[in-house]
């Protein structure tokens, strides 16, 4: 039955449930069961925001602590996915991804590929991104772009606890490389959550909100900031229909031209930067396959074109919120050809 | 001022979340006559969006809560009463309706309580309103259909138990709902064992069955199984008693997993297709995407359906059983179509409703049941 739980808990619980289900899924990654054995330290950590935490001892030999070298457990993740595991690999920050580019970009997305399909890689790699918690620019970044433009990879940026849940289990279940990035400031937020398993596929988006007026496309942790701007519009009469991919790749294409069909109104709103982003990318699709269904020009909402600041008052500059979507969306509408 | 001639009408609770609903529109204005089953207002939740009927036949004459008003569950939103009952009575009741809306404070509304139990090795999930039945004549086991759960008697479990006069359980049958996804060898016996199963596990030597649509089939050949244990039958929109079967849409149904391939074929359930909301889709993706439920609808299917006729005849159980027993059928049902003769001394066919008619008109499922409990 479905209770509440937060997004953390969620994600545990997706791989708990699987490690239970299937023997061949394990967990690996730096503080995944970290301070386990040493004394006074008998609860792992959990990783850095104890998303694994309980995992070690109710898997024993399947949690495994790696050391600080990214490019070697991500390839011994991705090797042992080849070889009829289901790693579910933890790399702390989607900003340190960049250590292990060979191994994600082109080793694990091409196998399948290469080996004429013969090759399966099934493997997770689970990631934090986003700004909000006064990391700093090498650890804040939203980089799930970068991801979405590689072939042969899947790309899951859940917006919310249940989201998490049943896409997480879908991306172990599934037999590619899956990039599973989590907002590291949604952990504490919480939802309505079935105890048991699910699956969500991917490729299909979730309609938040109905609304005829603008069409609102969110990413992740976006969907929040534009479902509230959606309500604080609704109040003025402006109705706005509210999408989340759920996955970036593949993308439900489908879904966002019906609704750009009946609105004629494009809002995108991405936490990443502005070049070569989601927000440029849905952008493209929909000038190209619906041009004639738009009433106003496309807007998108996005981090500016610079790294993450660590002033506080400049990050929270940085980040889009509800303000900047509501502006945007008044755009769209009072828009008129000059 | 306890005139027992003023009936107060409450803002019902529709579902276990339900706190609160908002009055979209008032249906009749005041002054108008009403009977048992009237539309009065449309009631708008974050879940549901429903039409309160009345239960009470009277003049409405306060409208205590207006459109547009988000209301507690269980505050007073109007008065139903005679034409004699004083202005100054009614209007004094209405002050302290409002003073109590104006305080938030509202007595609270007990919903249906979930409970489960274990039957046959499985979990069972249900919900019971009311408390109506120290002897078991008096409980009221309702049985959704194929690929429902035990929150489509939303609008029907509540007045049911409305007085206190019946303990009303809605139950989920396995491969359904909060229940267990696991239904053996899918056969109309075993669900009705799991039903019978239910009344022991619960306490209830005797009750009476309401079922739909599978479910109908379902308390039908529990019945059939052991009559003693039951003292009626309402059997609304039941299957295997039609001689045909919309096949299309159960294989639809089954096989649909985004919201693209569902939402169309759902419009064949109601007379109405706007009861087709983002809510029913949404709930009922979240259902088909729970591990097992799957191969559960699968195996009903071939328990419904054989080729593309229907598999079941439930009208030798109906006969076996001997029990009371009432049909409630919509007349524009998509799914079942309303057969040209029935069996039974009573059928009840209900003009405005499609295959949905504890959702559509759930006033003529609780007048059903009424006149079969003999309450």
């Amino acid at each position: 039955m479905a209770r509440t739980i937060s997004y953390r808990e969620a994600i545990n619980e997706a791989l708990a449930l699987e490690m239970e289900r299937d023997p061949s899924v394990i967990v690996m990654g730096e503080d995944n069961a970290g301070g386990e054995g040493s004394p006074g330290e008998m609860d792992a950590w959990g990783g850095v925001l104890g998303v694994t935490k309980g995992l070690y001892h109710r898997f024993p030999g399947r949690v495994l602590d790696t050391p600080i070298s990214e490019s070697a457990f991500i390839g011994a993740a991705i090797g042992a996915a080849t070889r009829g595991l289901r790693p579910v690999a933890e790399l702390m920050f989607i900003d340190f991804m960049g250590v292990c580019f060979d191994q994600i970009y082109n080793q694990a997305a091409k196998f399948r590929y290469m080996f004429g399909g013969k090759a399966v890689t099934p493997v997770v790699i689970r990631t934090m991104y986003g700004a909000g918690l006064r990391a700093a620019a090498q650890h804040s970044q939203a980089l799930y772009p970068i991801f979405t433009h590689i072939p042969g990879l899947k790309v899951v940026v859940p917006s919310s606890p249940y989201e998490a849940k049943g896409l997480l289990i879908q991306s172990i279940r599934d037999d590619d490389p899956v990039i599973f990035c989590e907002h590291k400031a949604m952990y504490d937020t919480t939802g309505d959550v079935p105890a048991e398993s699910y699956t969500i596929p991917f490729g299909e988006a979730n309609v938040a909100r109905d609304g005829g007026d603008v069409t609102i496309v969110a990413i992740g942790r976006m969907v929040s900031v534009a479902l509230d701007a959606a309500s604080q519009l609704s109040t003025s009469g402006i109705e706005c229909e509210v999408i989340d991919p759920r996955t970036t790749s593949p993308l439900d294409a489908d879904t966002i031209l019906e609704s750009v069909e009946s609105t004629g109104r494009l809002v995108v709103v991405d936490e990443s930067t502005p070049r070569c982003s989601l927000a440029r990318d849905i952008a493209g699709l929909v000038a190209q396959e619906a041009f004639g269904a738009l009433r106003a020009p496309i807007q998108q909402v996005t981090a500016p074109h610079t790294p993450v600041p660590f002033a506080d008052s400049l990050e929270d500059l940085y980040i889009p919120d509800a303000q900047r979507v509501v502006n945007a969306v008044k755009t769209a509408t009072e828009w008129q050809r000059s | 001022m306890n005139d027992d001639r003023i009936q107060r009408v409450t803002m019902p609770k529709w579902g276990l979340s339900m706190t609160s609903g908002k009055i979209t529109e008032w249906i009749v204005d005041e002054g108008a006559t009403v009977a048992i089953g009237d539309d009065l207002a449309e009631i708008d939740t974050d879940k549901i969006a429903g039409v309160l009927e009345s239960t009470w036949a009277g003049v409405l004459r306060r409208v205590v809560a207006p459109a547009g008003a988000d209301v507690p569950v269980g505050a007073t939103i109007a008065l139903v009463a005679p034409a004699e009952v004083s202005d100054a009575d009614l209007d004094a009741l209405v002050e302290q309706a409002r003073e109590q809306l104006a305080s938030g404070v509202v007595p609270e509304v007990s919903g249906p309580v979930p409970g489960t139990v274990t039957v046959a090795g499985r979990t069972i999930s249900y919900t019971t309103l009311g408390d109506g039945g120290v002897d078991g004549g008096e409980t009221v086991v309702l049985v959704h259909g194929y690929g429902g759960d035990k929150n489509s008697w939303l609008f029907v479990q509540e007045p049911l138990a409305g007085g206190g006069v019946r303990t009303v359980h809605a139950v989920d049958l396995p491969g359904h709902g909060e229940s267990d996804k696991d239904v053996g060898d899918g056969s109309l016996e075993f669900l009705a064992d799991v039903v019978l199963g239910f009344l022991d596990a619960v306490g209830v030597p005797r009750a009476h069955l309401v079922g739909h649509s599978l479910g109908g089939a379902v308390v039908t050949a529990a019945a059939a199984r052991a009559p003693q244990r039951v003292a009626s039958l309402t059997l609304v929109a039941p299957a295997g008693f039609s001689p045909e079967v919309n096949a299309a849409y159960l294989r639809g149904f089954a096989g649909a997993s985004t919201r693209r391939a569902l939402r169309p074929l759902l419009g064949a359930l109601f007379a109405d297709e706007s009861q087709v909301t983002r809510q029913l889709v949404d709930d009922l993706l979240k259902y088909k995407r729970l591990d097992g439920v799957q191969k559960a609808l699968d195996t009903l299917l071939d328990t419904l359906l054989s080729g593309d006729a229907p598999a079941i005849d439930a009208a030798p159980l109906l006969a076996a059983a001997g029990v009371p027993s009432v049909i409630v059928w919509g007349r524009r049902d998509a799914v079942l179509p309303l057969p040209d003769s029935l069996p039974g001394s009573s059928v009840h066919v209900v003009d405005g409703a499609g295959h949905m008619v504890h959702m559509e008109s759930p006033h003529a499922v609780v007048a059903a049941v009424t006149e079969v409990t003999g309450g």
